[in-house]
């Protein structure tokens, strides 16, 4: 029986007298009789708090992780720091139990939270607008592709397979509802190969790629511009405080995943969709929008704007059915984005590059382990090896790492290796020389 | 009940330092201040022209913020004192369940075995998560009498699309079959006029068209309006039940026989399943599909507005379509990753929101079978005994045997004195409680939806009684409200007209 129902037993039979019954079945008397349950559910009996704790323990220590398995596994979710002020401030209660702001007056706290939070995704991006989160970087590709194709009215989707093979899926699954003709264009030597002629609404590029490699958005800029399309770019949020932002070099909508900032891995979730466009576009935004405007005495504050792009007011015409989204991990974003700072964010992104070239050159140095292309990397980066990458990640595992992401068989046998600002020379130096044990 | 000491209605929104506003992060920087710290790594300190082509890196700036950790905390702490939440009292926001966030959820989600797991790990790296993700799912379809779950959607609207794309796979598999048209003309989904915006919202993502079915005098689907509507371009239905009015669709099984005659298939929109835990279940009601909010029903938290979860339970016939990879038990009792055989395809990048699944999990571990049914019959109860109290005071359009919620109105009050239901949502902030959800269902005038949830005590439903009462018996002074909140009522139409989306949009 569970714990938080606070009624008494006096409490529910003087209830149900006020409302003219005598038993909590009698409740349940508008459901036919055909349909109500003779027997319980075929679910075990409640636990005490303590012997909850206990068989969430086991299961959890029944996963390797942490200093028994150190992280070089990348490909959309990262083993960064999380620091104290971001774990104890994303807990609080306030944030952590309230609805979605449609009470203003109570709901200041999220609000403003949020405001902060898409003024430092705007400005990473590169463009005016964010929206206010959305579920995580392949939902965020999904809405950006319709928002494109509603404002281009062209249905062609030309999608780089540089873009996280994840997300690629997850892009067609959509498809099959909105109709979008997705094409994927090819890679060449680690990069996109764009195609020289064609029409399409939307072009889809990850910057740096899903294997490491920093693409050209002038490129893509200009692929884009010959097919009529807008340029969707899906940046990594880390390596933004090195390289130019996509906005910087014509992205029209930005998206990408959220997760590096603040959130830990968690076998991929909670995370957190980042969207970011062009203000041209705002009346196609997804999701919601937080704006400022003042209270009847003319104080400063902040309200969900825009309102009628939603479902509830909209409903089928609606430019997207997003309702519940990511908030508490947008303001965990926020927070670790103000931790960081303006120094910090650049800071990050230059330590995992310097890790990632150490990492990458020592490996390189293994007899058989050959580079997967020659495209510049930041953050992360492909080999191929003499063993199958599955293997190798269950050997390395022996060993005590997570090697990294075996790549899927549309780039050939390899793995994808990242390199974070948490690991030290010693831990990259005990991974090559693993690495190295392991495949002699 | 009302002679004696109430608890609750004291928890108050007002910040604590004060009506002052509190500034912007960006507003607090000041140049060259830093709060990070990163560790000490003895990695070649090469610079950014070393690594990196000079083509791509950044010239032009990047101004995040400059403060130091401690005012950092104190403008996010500030924060949460302009804010109200479950945990400072009662939030009986209709269709929104709001109950009670038990701690020990937070304190099994934030496990490091749980939370240190990077998703690509393979599965016999991860058999802990495996497992856990595996019973959640049998655990889901013990409850809801389905056969197979995927636990990937985020939340309640990317189940709902994940339902209809699982519904448009399923048609397109068994098109030119005996009795059904071929999914080219199955076309139409139908929806009752009193379902939630996200509904209409999947329909059109998932590639159909709305068709919409008005409620009977008695509030429920008029189920001759129904008939008229289904043919064979029809793919499905989708219900909430009990429905946005806290009503139970008494005419299920013969709804659902009608759907099913025509080819079409049933879904399940979980937003109300809070009502019926271990009372009755969508399988046995005749539904296909089944979208479940983990965020309402199970406890999790609503953080502001996500991240939520969202799993899809189906009916065998349905189970080979489900987003995949599914954590399945092997003989041999170790947990593997598997894409069913005709998956439509993932809707997560990863896994759904694993640790909102944790949570879920813990919650269900704790209560248990019995507990759950307990969670339904005092939601039920709670709900039944305001809309008592509440006779003679408000309206109340469907005054019948509710369910976990009942929807009040302000029409007779409005027409009387000027009371709307946006003066008694306000007015209800200054005493402490949040306001119940307005203006939905749109087939209620002024409506107040109103959902109490199992967790809060009978005085504290005393408490939010008189409270609106006091409010029903001062109109004028409604109209004022709030006065005691961090902010009053907010210009939304300046906000819309004049945006300022960001910080740097200022004028």
């Amino acid at each position: 029986m569970g714990h938080f129902v606070p009624h008494t037993d006096a409490e529910l039979a003087e209830m149900l007298a006020f409302i003219g019954l005598s038993s909590l079945d009698e409740l349940f008397e508008t459901i036919p009789g055909a349909l109500r349950l003779s027997e319980g559910l075929a679910v075990a009996p409640g636990l005490s708090e303590p012997d909850v704790m206990a068989e969430m323990t086991r299961l959890a220590d029944a996963n390797r992780s942490g200093r028994d398995l150190l992280c070089f596994a990348g490909g959309g979710a990262y083993d960064h720091e999380v620091p104290a002020a971001t774990r104890r401030l994303a807990f609080r209660s306030e944030f952590v139990t309230a609805y979605t702001p449609y009470q203003p007056e109570v709901a200041q706290g999220v609000l403003q939270a949020l405001f902060e939070y898409q003024t430092l995704v705007s400005r990473l991006a590169g463009v005016e607008v964010a929206n206010a989160s959305l579920y995580d970087g392949a939902s965020a590709t999904v809405e950006a592709i319709n928002l494109a194709v509603a404002a281009t009215g062209r249905e062609r989707v030309w999608l780089s397979h540089g873009v996280n093979p994840t997300w690629r899926e997850v892009v067609h699954t959509f498809a099959a509802g909105t109709g979008h003709d997705i094409v994927d264009v090819p890679l060449h030597d680690g990069l996109t190969a764009w195609p020289g002629g064609g029409e399409a609404g939307a072009v889809v590029v990850q910057y740096p790629n899903y294997l490491g490699g920093i693409e050209s958005l002038v490129e893509a800029r200009a692929a884009a511009d010959r097919a009529g399309a807008l340029l969707i770019v899906a940046f990594d949020p880390v390596a933004a405080g090195l390289l130019h932002s996509p906005g910087h070099l014509g992205a029209d909508v930005v998206v990408g995943e959220g997760q590096p900032f603040g959130t830990p891995m968690s076998l991929g979730g909670p995370y957190l969709g980042l969207f970011a466009c062009r203000l041209q576009h705002v009346r196609r935004l997804p999701g919601r929008l937080v704006g400022e405007t003042v209270d009847v005495d003319g104080r400063r504050a902040y309200v969900t704007t825009l309102r009628t792009r939603e479902q509830d007011i909209r409903r089928e015409k609606a430019s997207s059915n997003v309702c519940t989204n990511q908030t508490l991990i947008a303001v965990c974003c926020a927070i670790q984005m103000s931790w960081l700072g303006t120094s910090g964010v650049r800071e990050l992104a230059l330590r995992c590059a310097r890790g990632t070239r150490y990492t990458r050159d020592a490996l390189l140095g293994i007899d058989g382990v050959e580079a997967h292309s020659g495209a510049p990397t930041l953050r992360e980066f492909a080999v191929r090896t003499p063993v199958p990458a599955t293997t190798l990640v269950e050997r390395m595992a022996d060993e005590g790492f997570l090697a990294g992401v075996p790549l899927t068989d549309d780039y050939g046998d390899g793995l994808l290796v990242a390199v974070t600002e948490r690991r030290t020379r010693a831990e990259i130096d005990a991974y090559v020389d693993a690495m190295g044990k392991v495949l002699r | 009940m009302t002679d004696r000491m109430v608890s609750g209605g004291r928890a108050t929104s007002a910040p604590i330092m004060g009506h002052d506003e509190e500034p912007t992060i960006f507003e607090l920087s000041s140049p060259g201040r830093k709060a990070w710290s990163f560790r000490t790594t003895d990695v070649p300190e090469w610079t950014a022209e070393e690594l990196i082509p000079a083509e791509h890196l950044r010239s032009e700036g990047l101004q995040v913020t400059e403060v130091s950790e401690r005012d950092l905390v104190a403008h996010f702490t500030r924060l949460t004192h302009r804010q109200y939440s479950v945990d400072l009292g009662a939030y009986p926001l209709g269709s929104c369940t709001m109950k009670y966030n038990p701690k020990l959820c937070d304190d099994a989600a934030s496990l490091p075995g749980l939370t240190d797991v990077h998703p690509s790990a393979p599965a016999s790296l991860t058999q802990g998560w495996l497992e856990l993700l595996a019973s959640l799912a049998d655990t889901l379809c013990a409850v809801t009498g389905m056969h197979s779950c995927t636990l990937q959607p985020p939340a309640g609207a990317a189940g709902e699309l994940t339902g209809l794309l699982l519904m448009r796979a399923f048609h397109e598999a068994h098109a030119g079959g005996a009795g059904n048209a071929g999914s080219r003309q199955r076309t139409k989904v139908i929806i009752p006029d009193s379902a939630h915006g996200t509904n209409p919202a999947s329909v059109t993502l998932g590639g159909y068209e709305t068709v919409t079915v008005p409620s009977d005098e008695r509030g429920c689907v008029d189920v001759a309006a129904l008939r008229e509507r289904l043919d064979e371009n029809v793919a499905g239905i989708m219900l909430t039940n009990p429905n946005t009015l806290g009503l139970f669709e008494e005419d299920i099984v013969e709804i659902a026989r009608a759907v099913h005659e025509v080819g079409g298939l049933l879904y399940y929109d979980g937003a109300n399943l809070n009502a019926i835990l271990g009372v009755t279940r969508p399988g046995d009601m005749g539904f296909d599909i089944v979208h479940m909010n983990l965020h309402k029903t199970f406890a999790v938290p609503h953080g502001g507005g996500g991240p939520g979860a969202g799993p899809v339970a189906v009916s065998e016939r349905l189970a080979p379509y489900l987003p995949g990879p599914l954590p399945v038990r092997g003989a041999d009792g170790t947990y593997r990753w598997e894409v069913p055989a005709q998956s439509i395809g993932r809707v997560h990048s990863w896994h759904g929101n694993a640790l909102a699944l944790a949570r879920a999990y813990s919650y269900i571990l704790a209560n248990g079978g019995d507990g759950l049914r307990r969670v339904a019959e005092a939601a039920v109860l709670n709900a039944n005994w305001l809309r008592h109290r509440l006779r003679g005071v408000y309206d109340i359009p469907y005054d019948r045997p509710n369910m976990h919620e009942f929807v009040a109105s302000t029409v007779s009050l409005k027409k009387a004195s000027g009371l709307k239901a946006i003066d008694v949502a306000k007015r209800l902030l200054e005493e402490g409680f949040h306001s119940p959800t307005t203006y939905f269902p749109l087939i209620v005038d002024e409506a107040l939806m109103i959902e109490p949830t199992e967790t809060e005590s009978p005085q504290t439903l005393e408490a939010m009684a008189q409270a609106l009462e006091r409010i029903a018996a001062d109109p004028t002074d409604a109209k004022e409200a709030p006065r005691t909140t961090p902010v009053r009522r907010v210009d939304e139409a300046r906000a819309a007209r004049q945006l300022i989306p960001t910080f740097d949009a200022r004028p």
